[in-house]
């Protein structure tokens, strides 16, 4: 059985020391890990940016895709290969910006896919500029005079967009962060995971401090039911969207793949592709 | 008698006059003519003017006919648009209901008949465009039962009682007709088909049968004219092979879906037109550089931009070749006629595995969408060639080493591993990378990374990359082109030679990489060279100047208003330019 350590190549990140990131490629190597996974039954899909770099940091199959379409791809390899774990990930700006339509319809569409992102709450590898997760009024080099933008509800926009799997951690609770990963895979149907993951370069207010002070863990909330839709979007709107656990998760409805009409059950990538003389024989008479 | 003629059926969009199309062309077919059918339409679906333009021959055709013979017209409209193609022997039918007026410079005779009234009486309107085929087949002199087989097709599920309905509605159309006229017309008698079954089919259904029997078991697309065919023919026929289709958000996800698809193993393609096209940019570098297949067909049709959405055009040539940022390795194959179109989806899915790049089927929107009989297609011609595929068996690596599936081989092409096998991890990116796929900035690793993927089609194999008709060993001129312009070409050929002109024909099936010791060959024993394309800049012809320089020897014949080129056209600016 694959241990965490068997999740590591070895390459050594490019991230900058303290980025949040370094605990995300741990998680997700740990949770692999735990739930009995062996390196190449996994498949890291990521998009571009600082964090797009993470599927080049572990022992698995990796795909780093171009920005904004990690989970078109990750989507594409699981209809593909249902047998293989897939893992989409990237930052805010990523999923957020310019790969906004992918996520909200790979929410609806509901593809066994878990879906990491990293949110910094700024573009890192482009040197900082605003990200659609910037506070209203954060001064950034394209906002010098402050984000007049409202900053994206995600939490929210996701249970608006029917999603099955809600969640979000922090780079520090470690602990945490990996056990939302590991129910992210084992969830039947897409999950998301956002993680407040700090930009030590380029984010002086969105610190490890400031989230600290500012999350709430829904594990202090009494009563937290999370399989309540209405009392997830009540809590985060409550907290605005400053909560850590898992915010909702629906185990009935089924995954695009158990719904969608003659889908194989068995790896399309196995799929035996020859035909035989009379199956030919009915496709052309259709046009005869 | 004749041995051809050209029948069209025109009115509002939304008024049936595609199905009218329909039931006569299928008719036509089992009788054993040859059809070749044009679809002039708009983007919106009801109302507008809508025509359909069938031709039915005993012989094999390729082309829109130049004029008209008879024209069916449920408003007046479609008289006042279309008359100007009929011969002075020609016949317009018309609902008597409108009280039709022929144009006094019309040629043609005009006949009043009342669909309507006869199909109300019969107790439905819709029934009107059967009252119509049936007056068709009274000037043609076919009998009203040799259409029951397609009735019983098409109306059989709604009941004996409909089909007969039908039956009746075609025989007093037919009646009223003879009535009228005193019996078929001389002028308009087909000489008798051979009644042999053929196929008869759009491009799109040819390509996306040629995709289903070359593998393809899953598609990801966004709908668009005039590529939703495909779409929809793999919705319809994928489920029964655990295939699936997924309607994407837009032309990004398709491609980059169907990039994800074809990585871990499925023969997976994606189909749209220009805009489609225009999106799906960054993902077909994406292709490239991560050496994954893909598949995309290119529908082409008026651009730029929304351009003319339901219009023949064949604009896209450059952007196909050229379209990415960066360079890559990239096949563009441009079939000719709806049966090649069938071979050359198969081969693109083994092209695309065997040399790991993108492949570009390009069509045009005539192509697509045009109906034509084609020969019975050969099962057994068509193979499964997946490359340096690797098992799902491979030898131990070293601790932690990953797999060199980009290895710098001699030819340029790597071995392939999908992901799930044992032994076989490696990364993809699109970064620049070395040989286990980990980026690399390296100087000396870019260069070998770029010169191995350019090396990959330098031995590119594709049977017939021109489809040649020369037989002239020194020719007055040759002709060229590309896509559905074949037909056209070919027809209007004899009656060049009938002139005393000596011409060939070479018709580009590989636009790229360019044939270009084959088309020099062509080139060189030609006095002169007409490239004929439905572009208003000469794409082709740049490519062929690109390639083989002759510049002063290569000639354009341009035609951008929207519809496809016409035999007589191409005859009369060839005079022109010889
Ligand atoms: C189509 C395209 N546009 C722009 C870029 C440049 N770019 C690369 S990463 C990035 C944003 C990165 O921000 P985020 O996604 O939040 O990732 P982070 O670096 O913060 O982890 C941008 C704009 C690109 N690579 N591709
Ligand atoms: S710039 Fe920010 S996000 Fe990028 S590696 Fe450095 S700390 Fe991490
Ligand atoms: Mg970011």
């Amino acid at each position: 059985m694959a241990t965490f350590k068997d999740f590591r190549n070895q390459v050594k990140p490019n991230w900058c020391p303290g980025c949040g990131d370094f605990s995300v490629q741990a998680a997700i190597q740990r949770a692999a890990a735990n739930i009995g996974l062996e390196p190449d039954d996994l498949a890291v899909v990521s998009g571009i940016g600082c964090s797009g770099r993470i599927s080049g940091y572990i022992n698995s199959y990796g795909f780093h895709g171009i920005h904004g379409r990690s989970l078109p791809i990750a989507q594409g390899v699981k209809m593909a290969n249902r047998d293989l774990t897939v893992i989409a990930s990237g930052g805010d700006g990523d999923g957020f910006a310019i790969g906004m339509g992918h996520t909200i319809h790979a929410i609806r569409r509901n593809i066994d896919v878990t879906y990491i992102v990293m949110d910094n709450q700024i573009y890192g590898l482009t040197k900082g500029q605003t990200s659609p997760r910037s506070d209203f009024g954060f001064k950034t080099k394209s906002t010098p005079e402050g984000s007049v933008e409202s900053s994206i509800s995600i939490m929210e926009t996701a249970l608006t967009a029917g999603a099955t799997f809600v969640a979000q951690s922090f780079s520090s609770d470690l602990k945490e962060l990996t056990s939302l990963i590991e129910q992210g895979i084992q969830h039947k149907g897409f999950s998301l995971i956002n993680v407040f993951s700090p930009c030590v370069t380029y984010n002086k207010v969105n610190t490890y401090d400031w989230f600290k002070e500012n999350l709430v863990s829904l594990a202090d909330i009494e009563s937290y039911d999370s399989s309540n839709r209405m009392i997830a979007m009540q809590t985060l709107m409550e907290n605005n969207g400053l909560v850590k656990g898992l915010i909702y998760q629906d185990k009935n409805k089924k995954s695009y793949q158990d719904l969608a009409h003659g889908y194989s059950e068995t790896a399309l990538s196995k799929a035996d592709l020859s035909i035989d003389d009379e199956q030919f024989n009915e496709l052309i008479s259709e046009f005869m | 008698m004749v041995d051809q003629l050209s029948w069209k059926v025109g009115g509002q969009q939304g008024e049936g006059i595609d199905s009218t199309g329909e039931v006569f062309s299928l008719a036509q077919n089992r009788l054993g003519y040859y059809l070749y059918t044009y679809r002039h339409f708009s983007s919106r679906i009801k109302g507008g003017h809508t025509n359909n333009k069938i031709r039915v021959s005993t012989k094999e055709i390729g082309a829109v006919s130049d004029d008209l013979d008879i024209l069916v017209a449920f408003d007046q409209e479609t008289i006042d648009v279309n008359y100007h193609e009929l011969h002075e022997e020609g016949l317009i039918i018309a609902d008597a209901k409108f009280n039709p007026t022929a144009p006094e410079d019309c040629k043609a005779k005009l006949y009043a008949v009342p669909f309507t009234e006869i199909a109300n009486e019969l107790g439905t309107s819709l029934m009107k465009n059967m009252v119509a085929i049936g007056a068709t087949s009274a000037i043609l002199g076919q009998s009203t039962e040799d259409y029951r087989e397609i009735v019983q097709e098409v109306y059989g599920r709604k009941g004996e009682k409909v089909v007969e309905k039908n039956m009746e509605a075609l025989r007093q159309g037919a009646e009223y007709f003879n009535e009228q006229a005193g019996g078929p017309i001389e002028r308009l008698q087909l000489e008798k088909a051979d009644g042999k079954k053929r196929m008869f089919i759009i491009g799109n259904d040819a390509i996306s049968l040629g995709f289903l029997v070359g593998g393809v078991r899953f598609m990801s697309a966004y709908p668009i004219t005039p590529a939703s065919e495909i779409m929809e023919y793999m919705i319809k026929h994928l489920p029964k092979y655990g295939g699936t289709v997924i309607q994407t958000e837009d032309e990004i996800a398709a491609a980059t879906m169907a990039i994800g698809a074809n990585y871990a193993g499925v023969r997976t393609i994606t189909a749209s037109a220009g805009p489609g096209l225009s999106l799906m940019m960054e993902a077909i570098g994406l292709s490239g550089i991560t050496e994954t297949p893909l598949v995309i067909v290119d529908t082409q049709r008026g651009g730029p931009s929304t351009g003319l959405p339901t219009k023949q055009e064949q604009s896209d040539l450059m952007a196909m070749i050229y379209g990415t940022h960066g360079e890559i390795p990239k096949v563009v194959i441009a079939p000719s006629t709806a049966e090649e179109a069938f071979y050359d989806a198969v081969e693109a899915l083994n092209i695309a595995e065997e040399y790991q790049c993108p492949v570009i089927v390009l069509s045009d929107l005539q192509l697509s969408l045009g109906k034509q009989t084609v020969q019975p297609l050969d099962y057994s011609k068509t193979e499964i060639r997946r490359g340096k595929l690797q098992g799902d068996e491979l030898p131990e690596l070293e601790a932690k080493e990953y797999f060199k599936r980009y290895e710098v081989t001699e030819d340029g092409i790597s071995p392939r591993v999908l992901p799930g096998t044992k032994n076989g991890i490696y990364h993809v990116t699109g970064v620049e990378h070395d040989q286990t796929g980990k980026p690399s900035e390296v100087a000396a690793n870019r260069q070998d990374q770029m010169d191995k993927r350019n090396r990959k089609l330098q031995n590119l194999k594709f049977k017939n990359p021109i489809f040649k008709n020369d037989k002239h060993d020194e020719a007055d001129v040759l002709v060229v082109g590309f896509n559905s312009t074949r037909g056209a070409i070919e027809e209007m050929m004899p009656r060049l030679e009938d002139d005393g002109i000596k011409v060939n024909h070479a018709h580009v099936r590989l636009v790229h990489p360019f044939p270009a010791k084959e088309m020099q060959e062509m080139v060189d024993s030609a006095k002169k060279v007409i490239v004929v394309e439905n572009n208003s800049t000469g794409q082709l012809a740049n490519i062929m100047k690109m390639n083989i320089g002759n510049l002063d020897k290569i000639n354009n014949v341009l035609k951008y208003n929207g519809n496809p080129f016409l035999p007589s056209e191409i005859y009369t600016k060839c005079k022109e330019l010889l």
